[in-house]
């Protein structure tokens, strides 16, 4: 254990890990050393932030214009009763460094657009993608494959949930999907929806999950394919996702080049 | 000839609250048909003014995104499994209703 420099209190944190022949020694001082993005410190951001930071991935950034509202509390973790009105990424950091002081929290307060998304991604080696609105899974997508970054996506509606990793170059994306998202007019009203609390848990979790197996290079991770988890029937299911070759921003002749910001659908159009 | 078709949460108010339902058809096409048929509502949905399928919309065949099978005319057979899945956003209100 010597030779990868941890301390005593790190062999005892991790010892589970190490023992682990797809992880050992080796594999924590990857996670020690790996830098994760998680846009939203929301439902899905805080199950994944929470057990990401238990597992020791080292530098952690989390971004998030928002503050916590008491309406959050009923599915994201990372925040607390006595945190209502606090910046959302303060409140996640002091529940992620009191977890585990290994971790090293970058915040970022803002809002992602097609002037920050790329500095702010730079960095890292995964982003995750946890965000609630489609102009941002465009935007992380499309700055995704410009910046060849890996991103590990998740959503939820209601009781359903889909969960797949995008990997330039090795697997399809967001547009390969979806090619454009829904056109604004096509949303009447952003109250009907709901999600149950637990939902983003499992969804969160999922995508933890895919981002340690990316890191750690072990097992296969969702290149390529949907898992789709629908809570009702308790039912999990994969569907295969094939790289369009007339894709709009992965395919070998691109029509989108440059970052888009697409209309918010909510608040401000009927 | 039945198949089993999957219908998405933000659909089954047009099913009757049903996550899957039976239609027939020899292929895609016919089967969204009669789901139309079945469920009135459901095409405007599914299809844009133009008559394609929306792109924001994937339709499946058992596994396959029938985009990289034959599209609307991917024949169907007897125990075939259509998906008809959404992209989502949540979130928990910032949703799109398709």
């Amino acid at each position: 254990m010597s030779d990868f420099d941890f301390t005593d209190e790190q062999i005892h944190r991790y010892s589970r890990h190490i023992i682990l022949p797809q992880v050992g020694g080796k594999g924590q001082k990857k996670l020690l050393e790996s830098k994760v993005l998680i846009l939203g410190a929301g439902g899905l951001g805080s199950p994944a932030a929470y057990y990401l930071a238990a597992a020791g991935i080292g530098t952690m950034g989390i971004v998030d214009f928002d503050e916590v509202d008491i309406s959050n509390l009923q599915r994201q973790i990372l925040h607390n009763t006595a945190d209502i009105g606090r910046p959302k990424v303060e409140s996640a950091k002091k529940t992620i460094v009191s977890l585990n002081p290994d971790v090293k929290v970058e915040c970022y307060r803002e809002k992602i657009t097609s002037e920050n998304i790329r500095r702010i991604i730079e960095g890292y080696d995964i982003i995750l993608d946890g965000s609630d609105n489609f102009p941002t899974r465009y935007l992380v997508n499309d700055a995704c494959i410009i910046s060849n970054k890996i991103n590990v996506h998740g959503s939820i509606f209601r009781f359903e949930g889909q969960v797949t990793v995008f990997k330039p170059k090795e697997g399809p994306c967001y547009r390969c999907l979806y090619p454009e998202p829904p056109p604004a007019g096509m949303v009447p009203s952003c109250q009907e929806a709901g999600v149950l609390g637990v939902l983003p848990g499992i969804i969160g979790t999922l995508q933890a999950i895919e981002a340690l197996k990316l890191i750690l290079d072990i097992g296969k991770p969702l290149v390529g394919s949907l898992l789709l988890y629908d809570s009702l029937k308790t039912e999990f299911r994969q569907l295969k996702l094939r790289q369009d070759t007339e894709c709009p921003v992965c395919s070998e002749n691109p029509t989108i080049t440059e970052l888009i910001d697409y209309e918010e659908f909510c608040g401000v159009r009927i | 000839m039945p198949i089993n078709v999957r219908i998405p949460s933000p659909l089954m108010k047009l099913t009757n609250n049903q996550g899957e339902v039976s239609a027939e058809g020899k292929n895609i096409g016919e089967v969204l048909s009669d789901l139309e048929r079945q469920y009135p509502g459901i095409r405007e949905r599914l299809y844009d003014e133009n008559g394609s399928l929306r792109r924001f919309i994937n339709i499946y065949k058992n596994e396959e995104d029938i985009r990289f099978l034959d599209g609307e005319s991917t024949p169907t057979k007897d125990g075939d499994e259509i998906s008809i899945i959404p992209a989502i956003a949540g979130g928990s209100i910032k949703n799109v209703r398709f």
